[in-house]
């Protein structure tokens, strides 16, 4: 391929950002977009083209992947930016007085003013401490500062200084006794790997180095583990149906994408016990044969990162990554971050192939599955980080004791995010089968005074349950059973104050701006159902009919799940809460 | 003598299209059965000489055991399959997909588009007045062929012609997302800026007239382009030796535009900037 390049030339700065990336390929892409981005704020004619050269990808190809990623600019942009969720958690508590006070000391959204803009974001993943805010700061090195939960008068104080390079608090966790997933956060220093391996770290691996892959694929398949990203499929198949391919080589992908709106139970392991989450991608990798796994991590997620990044450094010095692990020989795997740049779409399983590959995050279609041609077209197994993170449990427990937890079709430990109108917002474990009320009190309710209105339940995907239903089995086949899912764990508590109405229309602005554009279902429909819910708020017309029929063309023809589910919480609002009428 | 390459050897593979039993060769997708058996599935972004990008949703029809519509255009017949094509789920599903498309873009120059609107009862017009759209006026920047975005429905084939299918110029892209995504040089600079060579196979494969050649732009503008006193006839490039069939379109004595035939084996529909747009030679009298 011949490269015809643009004139334009590359600062310094753009430069010294993109050479390290010399001698790479395609899949440097985003890393490199991520460089530039990060050292200048912006991505210059000039930065891209050095990028294009360097790793020899035509011009118009790496703008329009560029341009796929909303923590990209392609604009000259201000070094320090304040990203402000709206989303649906920050929503129900306050998100829009911190853009008003922000649209008063700082200008518009979106405008430069002083060095700074500042920009309404989609979840930011902190639904515990809503409404939060993210301020970026471009240079060498790049900073951020969490500031949740954010008010007014801090978000503006984050745009008017430099971050304090703050990554925000450690996970807090309300709940104490009884737990297994969780058991290490906040207790254990996810520093330290001699923390880990002192509360029985890397036991699960030596486990499962001396029972041999067949038998890791056994126990896995005979715990019953259910994936936990939302679509509960059985792990043990999916690994073995990817081990059992002949071609090579077998690929392992972390998803740790968590853009579901209100979900964050992935950072909280992320940030509380990193080394968990290696030490179950190594079980993976041995299981399936892979020797390289790549960790694709939101980009909004700089606590998640550092952590993460130190997990991996420790272990490769000491033999717990890299060649011959563990004393194993012939065992060799390494692990690499990939970090996303905002885009929600990049969690379906095939997108994060496109985005890690270096092309638009954008599905694929099925078939073939993952299992036969995932990343860079080969065997790849996909699982979510709390998937994961169940399987050193597995190995330690063995597979019945894993299984006694929970009911019979879905078994383990599972956990949940809690925010909205609650008392006590966090991440709570519980085993499968806890009911909505259980889980609900364990959070202390909707706060002081005040009724329950609705939960929605598994994100903006899912669907409201009334306060008649609490009384609902949190269950894979219980939920089914009640029309509704668990998704990825979310329950957000409205309560009778909460705005039902601009909480809908939020809910199609994100799946209408979050929609990848390439089937036309998603792309447009997503449009006409917001364009629908904004007639019905304003003037009261009847929408439901087109909603419905919009809605299940969505459902019946879009290519992947994002437009499959962007009508579901919709549709249940209308249908179990008598909204929009 | 032809020498007709008849390939490796293939199974057939058995199932149903309503109701009726169809035999079709291992690896015959939905859309080619159907298209053999004489059936007709109404598709936008199917390329006969691409790749299915399979992102129209026009042609979907529903497989028994799969929880949505599957695209005939990608999916592969596989034994015992049972299809429909004209169920109501499809019907409705073909009708709204129309009436999506035909809500935000400009569909009056995509052949074939107003009969199935018809057959579907869409009605793009119920989204509303307010109902947002891709207009725009059209991209000018070359003596060769004009881009009018506002009629592009995202089909893909572009890119895909452009890329590594065919031309691998890489000058095209699908830039932005969700309803902002668009075809675009990098940074929407303008064509003659870019890696672009002016091969037309972009324009070649358009189904909305969303590229179209700027004499055929031109004639349309003025009133004069009239497809009924057009002749085509095929014929071989005299620029060089490789011996591409090109298809020549002549109204009023005059060659208005070039095309190629999909089904040579030589160009697959593909030519070059002298065998596409070099003919004014031919009528300077």
């Amino acid at each position: 391929m011949d490269l015809k390049l643009l004139d334009a030339v590359a600062s310094r700065e753009e430069e010294e950002a993109v050479a390290g990336f010399a001698g790479g390929g395609r899949d440097q892409l985003l890393p490199a977009l991520h460089a530039v981005n990060d050292r200048v704020g912006w991505l210059s004619q000039g930065a891209l083209n050095l990028i294009c050269e360097t790793l020899h990808v035509p011009p118009a190809d790496a703008y329009g992947v560029a341009s796929f990623y909303s923590l990209f600019a392609l604009a000259e942009r201000p070094e320090r930016v304040v990203h402000v969720c709206t989303d649906l958690a920050c929503r129900v508590n306050g998100a829009e007085t911190v853009c008003e006070v922000l649209t008063e000391h700082v200008g518009a959204a979106g405008k430069a003013r002083g060095g700074v803009t500042w920009l309404r974001s989609p979840c930011l993943g902190v639904c515990e401490r809503a409404p939060a805010a993210l301020a970026f700061q471009a240079g060498d090195p790049a900073t951020t500062e969490l500031v949740a939960p954010a008010t007014g008068a801090s978000a503006v104080l984050a745009a008017q200084r430099a971050p304090s390079a703050s990554d925000g608090a450690p996970p807090l966790l309300h709940q104490k006794d009884g737990l297994r997933l969780l058991r290490r956060v906040g207790v254990v220093d996810p520093s330290s790997l001699d923390g880990y391996r002192a509360t029985g770290g890397y036991a699960a691996l030596r486990t499962a180095l001396r029972m041999g892959e067949a038998a890791v694929l056994r126990e896995v398949t005979d715990a019953g583990l259910l994936g936990r990203g939302g679509a509960a499929f059985p792990t043990g198949r999916k690994w073995a149906a990817t081990a059992a391919q002949p071609a090579g080589p077998h690929y392992l992908v972390c998803n740790a994408d968590e853009s579901e709106p209100g979900t964050f139970k992935d950072r909280v392991l992320l940030e509380g016990d990193p080394f968990a989450l290696v030490e179950a991608m190594t079980i993976a990798a041995f299981a399936i044969g892979a020797r390289q796994g790549y960790v694709y991590l939101r980009g909004e997620y700089p606590r998640a990162l550092r952590l993460l990044r130190n997990a991996l450094a420790v272990c490769r010095e000491r033999g717990y990554l890299g060649v011959d692990i563990m004393g194993h020989e012939g065992f060799s795997f390494d692990i690499e971050i990939r970090r996303g740049a905002g885009a929600y779409i990049c969690g379906e399983e095939t997108a994060i192939f496109n985005s890690i590959e270096g092309f638009r995050g954008e599905p694929r279609t099925k078939p073939p599955f993952p299992v036969e041609k995932g990343l860079f077209g080969k065997p790849t197994v996909v699982n979510n980080v709390e998937t994961l993170v169940n399987v050193p449990l597995i190995l330690t427990e063995g597979a019945a004791a894993y299984r006694a937890i929970g009911t019979e079709a879905s078994a383990g430990p599972k956990l949940f995010c809690l925010s909205g109108n609650v008392e006590r917002p966090g991440v709570y474990e519980v085993p499968f089968g806890t009911t909505l009320r259980e889980l609900l009190a364990l959070a202390g309710g909707v706060p002081e005074g005040r009724s329950l209105r609705a939960i929605l339940l598994g994100g903006a995907a899912g669907g409201f349950v009334r306060p008649d239903e609490l009384d609902l089995p949190l269950t894979m086949e219980d939920a089914r059973a009640a029309k509704t899912t668990l998704g990825s764990g979310v329950v957000l508590v409205l309560d009778d104050l909460a705005d039902l109405g601009g909480f809908l229309l939020r809910i199609a602005e994100f799946f209408r701006d979050e929609s990848c554009g390439q089937c036309v279902p998603c792309r447009i429909g997503t449009v006409r159902q917001e364009e629908a819910i904004r007639r019905v708020l304003a003037a009261g017309s009847e929408e439901r009919p087109l909603l419905r029929e919009v809605g299940g063309v969505m459902r019946d023809s879009s290519i992947c799940g994002l437009g499959q589910t962007a009508w579901n919480a919709i549709e249940s609002a209308i249908d179990r809460l008598g909204a929009l009428r | 003598m032809t020498i007709v390459d008849i390939g490796i050897p293939k199974r057939l593979v058995e199932f149903t299209v309503d109701g009726a039993p169809v035999r079709v060769p291992e690896g015959s997708t939905i859309l080619d059965a159907c298209t053999a058996a004489g059936k007709e599935i109404p598709t936008l972004c199917y390329g006969d000489t691409l790749e299915p990008a399979n992102a129209c949703r026009v042609c979907m029809v529903e497989v028994e055991g799969s929880r949505t519509l599957v695209p005939s255009c990608s999916r592969k017949a596989e034994p015992g399959m049972v299809v429909h094509t004209d169920s109501e789920r499809t019907r409705i599903s073909r009708k709204v997909v129309l009436e999506l498309l035909g809500s935000a873009t400009d569909l009056s120059t995509t052949p074939d588009v107003d009969r199935w609107m018809a057959e579907t009862g869409a009605e793009p017009s119920r989204f509303g007045p307010d109902a947002a759209t891709v207009a725009q006026p059209a991209i000018v920047d070359n003596e060769l062929y004009v881009r009018d975005y506002e009629k592009c429905i995202l089909c893909y084939k572009c890119v895909d012609a452009c890329g590594e299918q065919w031309q691998n110029s890489f000058a095209i892209t699908v830039a932005g997302r969700g309803f902002d995504a668009r075809i675009s040089t990098e940074f929407s600079n303008p064509l003659p800026d870019s890696a672009c060579v002016y091969c037309g196979n972009c324009v070649e494969v358009c189904p909305t007239g969303a590229l179209s050649f700027k004499r055929e732009y031109d004639k349309r503008e003025d009133g004069t382009w009239d497809e009924s006193r057009q002749t085509a006839t095929t014929t071989v490039c005299t620029f060089c030796g490789v011996g591409c069939n090109l298809t020549l379109h002549v109204q009023d004595n005059e060659i208005v535009k070039v095309t190629s035939p999909h089904e040579s084996s030589v160009t697959h529909g593909n030519l070059c900037i002298k065998g596409r747009f070099g003919w004014q030679h031919v009528q300077n009298r």
